[in-house]
């Protein structure tokens, strides 16, 4: 396997074989996390009444958490779409973040690249922008089983959880806990590689201060708008420095 | 709701969730230029946003009421400790997890 040239083997086994085996361990986290969440979501579902083909059907199509709990009070509510739609692309602006961050990550990758941005949730993003993927290994199908892995996590667990519903007694309380030592994680290992703080440090100060003036429902659009009008201020500075260097 | 009420509500917040996922790459197609600013945006933003997803995950913690985010605290300082002495990504989100599963379960 460690003999071939990486352009004799696009589209091989092997190829996608080794992508899949670096994938992998980047997504454990995500697996614990997810199985979790999931397994929540779909339980929610059940206790609100909706049959498991719910859960399954929207985690495999909706495929972004937090919309999908919203999603839970839009079906329990009247018939409102555009409201519903409205919503979700509220809910899910940061994507907009992430598509900007991505845009030459994810082309060039042939078809996968519809399905890399299709299965764009907050933690294939993470990985798929900040992993040093191997140099032997093909960064589009490793990012696709990144987002393929997680994406399958996620049925998994709100299947379960729509199926078995009230059935699941062990206590695992504090598990979701690994979302947020993930996303630490992440924030420091982009912080050790870059050289200057000023964006990490923007985005934690501007994040604490919209939460403590919005309140924890409302304080995602205001904290997105006042990010981006921050570094927009700091262009000039931010790229000078970056020149120097 | 009806069922096919319900399929359409669920269509739409698929249809939301799409668009926030492909709309910059349908603004910024591959064959032109992006724009300077987007691609200074698309540098300077990450590492704000993973801050702000820090953020989110602690947003329903609250420092006045309960145990004052102190189990928060002290699972998230082993995890930057975990990762400042090994380096090892897996190992400093198994030990944060466990430690904060402990904290509140046995202590708070």
């Amino acid at each position: 396997m460690k003999n071939y040239a990486p352009d004799d083997v696009k589209n091989t086994k092997a190829m996608r074989k080794a992508a899949f085996k670096a994938a992998f361990p980047h997504t454990i986290p995500i697996f614990a996390g997810f199985w979790f969440l999931g397994l929540t979501y779909g339980i929610y579902m059940n206790v609100s009444g909706f049959s498991f083909w719910y859960p399954m059907l929207m985690s495999l199509t909706i495929f972004a958490g937090s919309a999908e709990f919203v999603a839970v009070n839009l079906l329990l509510g009247s018939f409102h779409p555009l409201q519903a739609l409205a919503m979700t692309c509220m809910i899910n602006a940061r994507h907009l973040f992430y598509g900007i961050s991505m845009l030459d990550k994810y082309r060039g990758n042939g078809r996968k690249d519809l399905y890399l941005i299709y299965g764009m949730c907050d933690e294939s993003f993470s990985i798929n922008y900040t992993a040093d993927v191997p140099e032997d290994v093909d960064r589009g199908w490793f990012m696709f089983f990144v987002t393929l892995l997680n994406h399958f996590y996620w049925f998994f667990g709100a299947t379960l959880g729509g199926i078995f519903g009230s059935l699941i007694h062990f206590n695992t309380e504090g598990l979701d806990f690994v979302m947020t030592a993930m996303f630490v994680v992440i924030f420091m290992e982009q912080w050790m590689k870059e050289e200057r703080h000023a964006s990490s440090l923007a985005g934690i100060g501007i994040s604490v201060l919209c939460l403590t003036a919005f309140g924890p429902e409302n304080f995602m659009i205001p904290a997105m708008f006042a990010i981006l009008g921050v570094l927009t201020l700091l262009r000039k500075p931010l790229e000078k420095g970056e020149k120097r260097t | 709701m009806t069922w096919s009420e319900q399929m359409i509500t669920i269509g739409m917040v698929v249809l939301g969730t799409v668009l926030t996922r492909f709309l910059p790459f349908l603004l910024f197609p591959s064959g032109k230029p992006t724009p300077k600013y987007i691609q200074y945006l698309g540098k300077v933003l990450p590492p704000a946003v993973f801050g702000l997803l820090v953020l989110y995950c602690l947003k329903n913690v609250s420092l006045f009421t309960g145990n004052h985010g102190i189990p928060e605290f002290i699972a998230i300082a082993v995890v930057a400790a975990l990762h400042l002495w090994k380096r090892q990504m897996l190992v400093s989100i198994a030990g944060g997890t466990v430690c904060y599963m402990l904290l509140v379960q046995f202590v708070f």
